[in-house]
């Protein structure tokens, strides 16, 4: 096979050991790979109703049949397990350069089972995989993680992927970082702490071996040349900050917990943080438009990677102006290994309690937890990261903090399924209501552009979420970054191109966006198995009672019949009941009779579809 | 002819690793990192160094090997290596200041750049989609070089 390996790397912490399993071509052409070929996986190694934190969820990394070669930004992987948050798939991406060293180690996923007895940590050298003590690793973040186990190893090449504290003590939003925080969404790190893996280290030192060799090099060097002319036109990349002061004026900001959708102290340009804050800007491996800006709050200080959603999260959210403050937390996140969206919303959720009177000083260990104060935000980062106080409430994520305190903070709780909204208003942004509300992918790889939505209609969402949903499963299989589609001029047609010219395997382009929706019912299945009800596919409370309460959009609410009539028409055209199950016929249409075997044999009576 | 080597603009350089994939693409026809003439080091994520041969006047790689497997070729001021003598013992490779060489574990033998004379202009600078790395062309003449080595 080229590109691929065919190789499954099994880990077994309990008992200490590895194997390899062989991955048989149709399976890799169905799921392509990254979020495809881990859910297949998970769907395989989780049995039916297992808990997010057992020893029993397996935790899965999955790169694709391009890592490895020189098309452009494909060297990222997927990590995919139960989310500890929703219970349902987690599918977070994460960058490139442990992906390409997963590659080139000869495997095209890894699966861990089980766990540890005491912590440990994995060295996987090229085919032999070292099972190494790590109780001396603790308490440390990511970078002292990888800088330790690289002393250790000897080797400056070994690239490691790891938890911080927060995983370390299962904040259900931690994340597993390499490089920079980038697995970030639902909860994996959370997953990788309770089996007590601190990191996987891999050197993988092997060629990758391509179909079409001088095919993939030429359609990748093209592909490059066009990226390189569309940032010499201006063309900013989008997922950076400078989608703050836009969202703002398109009131879609969400500020002081959703209460406002316009922030009066939006004030933070790319060209501010980059005169006073950038330290160095740096690329995912074969990637051309090199988009992680990273950025320090004082000089020699650590460096922290910041994106948009991070920024809304820990910044307007929670009412802060302040810059060197929403840096501080986003480091303090970043030494914890936790993800920035859900730890601010979890922190502008206790603001408002606290605000309301729910919370008093006594239960914040004396700080002010009003919005807007920088220095509650900091220290309140930190106490998550630890489980200290109050930050052991905040580390089960707004659903369950809230289910705990009650009194009527449910109301303000800013989930979907237990995943915490990121920074767009539904209110505002129609089609963003859509998406968050069914939510088959946990994080966004895409991006917002203020021409690509018509953000205040609804009318044309349903199917258009569904085109993007496959879309983005296909970006997330193959394992092309999302925010390098802008330099395709046919996303399908060309990434079809390089998958056959590297893998030798022919896909046509409406094969290609067929696995793309095939992707999105596997998810789908899995999280039916799981117990999804199609009550679960909807909005927090406050989106619909509570209106905006200033700014242009002063009034504004969500009507529960407009997203209803939404939700209804994205099933329709997934062909989906109106319950939101899939019918047998749409899984023998997508060619999933495997699925169906399955869901007959091992699901102890789970329903899987009405039809 | 003078001395050229490739040179890095380390604030531009990214990372990404493109011109060991070419590098490595138009040298040995796989995606084999290993065997790149150019290496990208990045020991922490914002510290990015690139390791390519600098073409030295006083050439220790040439006075270390046991087996004078290594010349140079005046004609170009580049490094010519008798693959048949090289017996892969590494001793060019622990004197190189720039850790510039690397071994071929396949062939036993070592590689570096050649600037790839072969071609038009060096690939490496050729796809860098940086811009990063340039040809730099020694200014100091070639009369006044020291001799010997
Ligand atoms: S291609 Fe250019 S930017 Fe990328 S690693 Fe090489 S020198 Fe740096
Ligand atoms: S291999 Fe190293 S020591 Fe030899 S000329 Fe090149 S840079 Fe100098
Ligand atoms: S000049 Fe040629 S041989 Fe030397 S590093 Fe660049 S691509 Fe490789």
């Amino acid at each position: 096979m080229h590109s691929y390996w065919g190789k499954c790397l099994i880990i077994d912490l309990t008992a200490q050991k590895s194997e390899v399993r062989e991955l048989p071509q149709s399976l890799l052409r169905n799921y392509l790979g990254g979020v495809g070929l881990g859910t297949r996986l998970l769907l395989e190694w989780a049995k039916p109703g297992t808990d997010a934190l057992s020893p029993d969820n397996p935790l899965i990394f999955a790169s694709s049949g391009l890592a490895g070669t020189m098309a452009p930004a494909s060297g990222n992987h997927a990590v995919v397990t139960k989310s500890p948050l929703s219970g349902f798939v987690s599918d977070s991406v994460s960058s490139g350069h442990w992906s390409l060293s997963l590659k080139r180690a000869g495997y095209d996923a890894v699966v861990i089972t089980g766990a540890a007895s005491s912590p440990v940590y994995v060295f996987v050298d090229n085919e032999i995989v070292h099972f190494h003590k790590a109780d001396h690793l603790i308490g440390q973040g990511s970078f002292q993680t990888a800088e330790a186990i690289r002393k250790h190893t000897g080797d400056d090449r070994v690239q490691v992927a790891s938890i911080g504290p927060g995983g370390e003590n299962m904040v259900r939003y931690a994340c597993i970082n390499d490089s920079y925080c980038r697995a970030t969404r639902g909860g994996a790190g959370a997953v990788m702490g309770s089996k007590r893996l601190k990191a996987i280290a891999i050197r993988g030192t092997r060629a990758i071996s391509a179909y079409d060799l001088r095919g993939v090099e030429r359609a990748s060097i093209d592909l490059y040349a066009r990226a390189q002319a569309e940032t010499a036109s201006g063309h900013k990349n989008p997922r950076t900050p400078d989608n703050l002061l836009p969202i703002n004026r398109l009131d879609a900001l969400p500020t002081r917990n959703f209460q406002q959708s316009s922030f009066e102290q939006a004030n933070i340009t790319e060209e501010y943080l980059a005169a006073n804050h950038l330290v160095k800007i740096i690329a995912c491996p074969t990637c051309p438009a090199a988009c992680e800006h990273l950025y320090q709050v004082v000089d020699g200080g650590p460096e922290v990677a910041l994106d948009y959603e991070s920024l809304a999260a820990l910044g307007p959210l929670c009412g802060i102006d302040s810059v060197p403050a929403i840096l501080k937390a986003v480091e303090l996140c970043q030494f914890h290994g936790m993800d920035t969206v859900s730890t601010g919303n979890s922190i502008a959720w206790a603001m408002e309690s606290f605000e309301k009177g729910l919370l008093t000083k006594e239960d914040t260990q004396g700080i002010n937890l009003s919005f807007g104060n920088p220095e509650a935000l900091v220290a309140i980062v930190e106490s998550i990261g630890k489980r200290n106080g109050i930050g052991n409430l905040l580390a089960e994520g707004t659903k369950r903090a809230s289910a705990k305190l009650g009194r009527g903070s449910e109301r303000w709780a800013m989930h979907s399924k237990g995943l915490e909204l990121a920074g767009y208003d539904p209110r505002t942004m129609k089609s963003r209501a859509l998406r968050f509300a069914v939510g088959l992918e946990i994080q966004s790889n895409d991006c917002f552009h203020c021409g690509d939505e018509d953000i205040h209609s609804s009318s044309s969402t349903s199917l258009s979420n569904q085109e993007r949903e496959d879309t983005a499963a296909v970006s997330n299989s193959l394992m092309i970054c999302g925010l390098i589609h802008s330099c395709f001029s046919d996303f399908l047609s060309e990434a079809a191109h390089l998958y056959t010219l590297a893998t030798g395997i022919h896909i046509s382009p409406a094969e290609l966006k067929q696995a793309g929706e095939r992707i999105n019912n596997l998810k789908k299945t899995l999280n039916i198995r799981e117990g999804w009800r199609r009550s679960d596919d909807w909005l927090p409370p406050r989106l619909f009672k509570d209106p905006i309460t200033s700014g242009k959009a002063k009034g504004a609410v969500l009507s529960d019949k407009e997203l209803q009539a939404m939700i209804e028409g994205y099933y329709q055209s997934r062909g989906w009941t109106i319950e939101g199950l899939i019918p047998t016929v749409k899984l023998k249409a997508l060619g999933m009779d495997d699925i169906l075997e399955m869901a007959k044999g091992s699901w102890h009576g789970a329903s899987l579809h009405t039809v | 002819m003078e001395r050229r080597y490739i040179q890095c603009d380390r604030d531009k350089c990214t990372g990404c690793l493109i011109c060991e994939f070419a590098c490595s693409a138009s040298k040995e026809g796989s995606f084999d990192l290993e065997r790149s003439r150019i290496h990208v080091i990045q020991p922490t994520p914002s510290m990015i160094a690139v390791a390519v041969c600098q073409f030295c006047r006083n050439s220790p790689c040439i006075k270390a090997c046991p087996r004078d497997a290594l010349s140079r070729d005046e004609a170009t001021h580049t490094l010519k290596l008798e693959k048949a003598r090289c017996a892969g013992c590494g001793w060019c490779i622990e004197v190189c200041p720039f850790g510039a060489i690397t071994l071929d574990e396949s062939t036993k033998s070592v590689i570096m750049c050649d600037l790839c004379l072969d071609h038009p202009q060096p690939r490496c600078i050729e796809v860098c989609p940086q811009k990063a790395l340039r040809l730099y062309v020694s200014k100091r003449k070639q009369s006044r070089e020291p001799t010997g080595g």
